[in-house]
């Protein structure tokens, strides 16, 4: 396994950990905004992201069927990625998760799982349940070259994209009157709705951009690993919340920190230790926080109200 | 006589507040005590702290258990402390809506009755006879805050005035020495309100001593043998009604300058 | 009935799904012959659909409106409360109940091994569906990894018989009780956990214990799995195949009538009343005096325990494990068993199993769409019908003098 120097190797392992940390921001993100504004475990939120992928794969073969340029397939594809799913993550929240906004709160967690189960079928059925090759969409950068087997030009886009959607949302959130009315109704929905702030659009819009970074992080994955099948949703999901709740779920802060704590981990133990276990881990260690610190790092304990 | 319950210096921070802060007070076996105070006071916390629902940061709970002596019970847990002899109501209601209003009191014999899985399956004598005693002892429950007839209807279709009645039959059904009861008037007519005051006092004339948070003042000060006065987490006055109703510190900070016989 | 904005809505929806599902259902890539297949047929029958699905339940729900404002002029004339009060007679649910019985008890006579096989698997689904029911139904602990006490099941009729020789009979209950002390051992730490937490962590779990059976050969064979389990035996005698199948096909009848037996007792005590009062509000259930993690912990071992018990009997009647059985999938195909037969409702989830398990398994049309039709009926029956097809009845209590 040590084929080169420890200093390099260690190196690229960490370039690794970033890269896988940042695909896990992109979709965790989804999960603690979502959680943040109406408190669900969107369950189907892996499936979100699997979908980007799937649409990205026919939007790069129809584009190069059309021999458009390599970089314009990359742009475009991850274009109709983003759109459609959002498009899906809109109408699922309108379908499944807004008619029991007002009820016991297992139910929409039930639609939720009853959502993701329902999305990974239809794909199959429409598509099909095998692995697809996924093609090289980033293009290798020349000056990247003497550092082969360190950081590869797909680790260094997707380190740099996601770094560019994670500060775009944090300035949403902070400066544009969307993102205040989000802070708002995360805070108090009945009273951003005394406010005159349309609640029901801003969790649109929540599920809209939710759903839009995780096919972002879904193009970016695919064409880093070189083929999906449609199971990919529900580890990535998996592995995305246990990043948010380690983050602290609700924060958006946290869930960066949480992805990229669970990316570094996971490579680390995987390139040192050994990569049979590497689900367990993630999966032990979600259910270790969620027992031991269920608030996260960065989030807050609650008491409950009598 | 010694005090059933004496708290002292009984404390409560949340973060950085403090909700309770070194709270004193004193219930005698058989007083109707009163605790009262503007919204926001710690009313409900204190109650919280108690009943075991919250543990306090500070001071001490005494519960003279069943004449032994005081039983320190901050920080158990609120199925220790009701099994200890304390119950509660709850300030907003908190039935089990979708199970019958029969099964609701029912639910309170629960710390008393031991039936275990073995006799849930076999039926056992022991089981059936201890099954009977809970029924009749529900019922008799019910026919006391007249609500028998409904038995088997949903407790989520019961008007508000009887849900709140039906709170305190269930914390009876759990025998405790000390009935706390969290504005049981909310929201009530006043005739509902006397029919309360009547059950209040027939608890009384069973021995039982009774801590009562409530706004209702002309309920108050006809009920109680003892009043506590609460305000940002202090405790302000205690005294008889007629102590309390005219002391100045009461006016000013609780009603500010209105009237305190409203 | 339907206005003119209906049919502009409806339109709509139908043009906004033929949009969304455009990527996914019109255009096929084959990536290896480069190829790309246009289905168009599938977008109009998708707009069509939703167009008329979207009409049929905007005409439907201004029906029920009508309706129930029809019932409350009308107390007590509804069809299904009709019903639920015939049923409670003696003279009609006796000889109901005999009816069905015997259908149960001539099945294998009239129908074909292979049905018959079917149905002990059907039957499978009642038993651990009553069990999940203990815990999702009844106690209100949503536990998404109730596949795992299934496995500790399978697997320790599997073990213990390949190491020890045990049989069926002696491992039945040993494996009830494993289930049931796995239960405790995971349910000690996570119970006291917040609902949507609790069902995270205990999938977390499920995934584990399959992770685990899949990597550790030494101790599970891996994912190749133990095979040559012996079916169960009667009295030492030689059964041919189909004589084994039957009388599993039996056995498993007795074991759906015990659990029945067993789960109702429960339900009607003071532990089953605790639970249900758990399910409605732990603080006030607590400040009643119920320690509520104990409780918990007795409906998760509960629950667990029939779960083992089936994994027994699904080792034995396959005479193969993998954990290829053990999937996610599984506890979701329970899960929606309890679901759609109606929480805390017995009748409900015997009817919510047969219906599931039997239903893809005759209607062959449906049984490659199995597994969307059971997302779908996760969803809807939240949306339009939370307390599943049987609602749960309370029972009701006279006092003897």
């Amino acid at each position: 396994m040590y084929c080169y120097a420890p200093m390099e190797y260690f190196i690229e392992l960490t370039f690794s950990g970033l890269t896988r940390g940042s695909i896990y921001a992109l979709i965790a993100l989804g999960y603690t905004m979502v959680y943040g504004i109406i408190g669900l475990i969107n369950f189907a939120h892996g499936e979100i992201y699997m979908i980007g992928a799937f649409t990205a794969l026919i939007a790069s073969s129809v584009l190069t069927y059309l021999g458009l340029p390599l970089p314009a397939i990359l742009i475009l594809a991850a274009l109709a990625a983003i759109i459609w799913s959002a498009a899906y993550g809109y109408t699922m929240e309108k379908i499944a998760y807004r008619p029991l906004r007002d009820a016991p709160r297992l139910s929409p967690l039930i639609s939720a799982i009853g959502m993701s189960i329902f999305l990974q079928n239809y794909v199959q059925l429409a598509q099909t349940a095998d692995y697809l090759p996924f093609p090289a969409l980033i293009p290798e950068f020349d000056f990247l070259e003497p550092y082969a087997g360190i950081v590869g030009s797909t680790d260094l886009v997707i380190l740099v994209v996601s770094a560019l959607g994670m500060i775009g949302l944090m300035l949403l959130i902070k400066y544009t009157r969307t993102g205040k009315a989000m802070r708002a109704t995360a805070q108090d929905k009945k009273m951003a709705l005394l406010l005159g702030i349309n609640v029901d659009r801003i969790i649109s819009i929540t599920f809209i951009i939710g759903s839009g970074l995780a096919a972002l992080g879904g193009v970016l994955i695919a064409s880093h690993i070189g083929q999906i099948n449609l199971y990919i949703g529900f580890i990535a999901g998996i592995k995305a919340f246990t990043a948010a709740v380690l983050g602290g779920i609700g924060s958006i802060p946290g869930a960066v920190l949480g992805s990229y704590i669970l990316g570094l981990t996971e490579a680390f133990a995987t390139g040192y230790v050994s990569s049979d276990y590497e689900d367990v881990f993630a999966f032990s260690l979600l259910v270790l926080i969620l027992i031991f610190r269920p608030a996260g790092l960065l989030g807050k304990a609650t008491i409950e109200k009598v | 006589m010694e005090p059933l319950l004496s708290v002292e210096d009984l404390t409560m921070d949340f973060g950085g507040i403090r909700a309770l802060d070194q709270v004193n007070l004193r219930i005698h076996p058989g007083e109707i005590v009163a605790l009262i105070g503007p919204n926001g006071a710690g009313k409900t916390t204190f109650f919280n702290c108690l009943t075991g629902m919250y543990t306090p940061t500070g001071g001490t709970i005494l519960l003279n258990h069943q004449g032994k002596g005081g039983k320190r019970i901050n920080g158990l847990k609120p199925n220790k402390v009701t099994e200890l002899g304390l119950a509660r109501t709850f300030q907003n209601i908190r039935l089990f809506s979708n199970m019958s209003v029969l099964e609701n009191v029912m639910i309170g014999r629960h710390c008393r009755t031991r039936s275990k899985i073995f006799g849930a399956i076999f039926r056992d004598p022991a089981t059936l006879r201890e099954e009977e005693d809970i029924i009749g002892i529900s019922f008799a429950l019910l026919e006391r805050i007249g609500l028998a007839d409904q038995a088997n209807t949903f407790a989520k279709n019961l008007p508000y005035g009887a849900q709140r009645r039906l709170e305190i039959a269930r914390a009876l059904a759990t025998e405790p020495t000390l009935l706390l009861l969290d504005e049981p008037a909310a929201g009530m007519n006043p005739q509902e309100t006397l029919e309360l005051n009547e059950l209040i006092f027939s608890i009384k004339d069973d021995g039982l001593s009774i801590l009562l948070i409530e706004h209702d003042m002309k309920m108050v000060m006809a009920l109680s043998d003892h009043i506590f006065v609460m305000d940002y987490g202090r405790k302000i006055a205690e005294g008889t009604p007629d102590e309390v109703r005219y002391n100045p510190a009461v006016i000013k900070a609780y009603l500010g300058e209105e009237d305190v016989r409203a | 009935m339907l206005t003119a904005k209906d049919v502009r809505q409806a339109l709509l929806i139908g043009l906004w799904f033929m949009f969304l599902t455009f990527p996914l259902l019109v255009i096929k890539v084959n990536t290896i012959e480069d190829t790309i297949i246009w289905r168009w047929n599938n977008m109009f029958i998708i707009g069509g659909v939703c167009f008329v699905a979207t009409l049929a339940l905007r005409s439907g729900r201004r029906l029920l409106v009508q309706k129930k404002q029809e019932d409350a002029s009308l107390k007590n004339s509804r069809l299904s409360s009709r019903i639920r009060t015939h049923l409670h007679h003696k003279m009609v649910y006796l000889p109901l109940l005999s009816l069905v019985l015997l259908f149960f008890i001539l099945f294998p006579t009239q129908f074909s091994t292979y049905q018959t096989t079917i149905m002990t698997t059907a039957l499978m689904y009642v038993v651990l569906g009553l069990g999940l029911n203990i815990v999702v139904g009844v106690a209100g602990l949503l536990d998404l990894g109730y596949v795992a006490f299934y496995a500790v099941g399978a697997y320790s009729y599997a073990l213990l018989n390949l190491h020890f020789g045990l049989g069926f009979w002696t491992v039945l209950p040993v494996a009830g009780l494993l289930a049931a002390l796995f239960g405790v051992l995971l349910g000690f730490p996570v119970l006291r956990l917040r609902g949507d937490y609790l069902a995270i962590v205990t999938l977390g779990f499920g995934e584990i214990i399959r992770m685990v059976l899949e990597n550790w050969s030494e101790f599970s064979h891996g994912p190749s799995g133990i095979s040559n389990i012996p079916r169960p035996g009667l009295f030492g005698l030689d059964l041919s195949l189909n004589q084994s199948i039957i009388y599993t096909y039996y056995l498993m009848m007795l074991m759906v009538a015990f659990t029945i037996f067993v789960v109702n007792r429960l339900q009607n005590s003071r532990i089953g009343r605790a639970w249900f009062a758990l399910r409605e509000d732990d603080i006030a259930c607590q400040a009643m005096g119920i320690d509520k993690t104990r409780t918990k912990l007795t409906a998760f071992a509960l629950g667990a325990f029939w779960a083992g018990m089936a994994g027994v009997f699904f080792a034995a009647q396959n005479t193969y494990v993998s954990p290829k059985s053990f999937t996610f999938l599984e506890s979701a195909i329970i899960l929606c068993v309890v679901v759609l037969g109606g929480m805390g409702s017995i009748i409900g989830i015997i009817l919510g199993a047969l219906i599931l398990i039997l239903l893809p398994e005759y209607l062959r049309a449906i049984s490659d769409y199995r597994m969307l039709v059971f997302g779908a009926t996760l969803v809807l029956m939240m949306i339009f019908r939370p307390q599943g097809i049987i609602s749960t009845v309370r029972r009701t209590y006279t006092l003897k003098r």
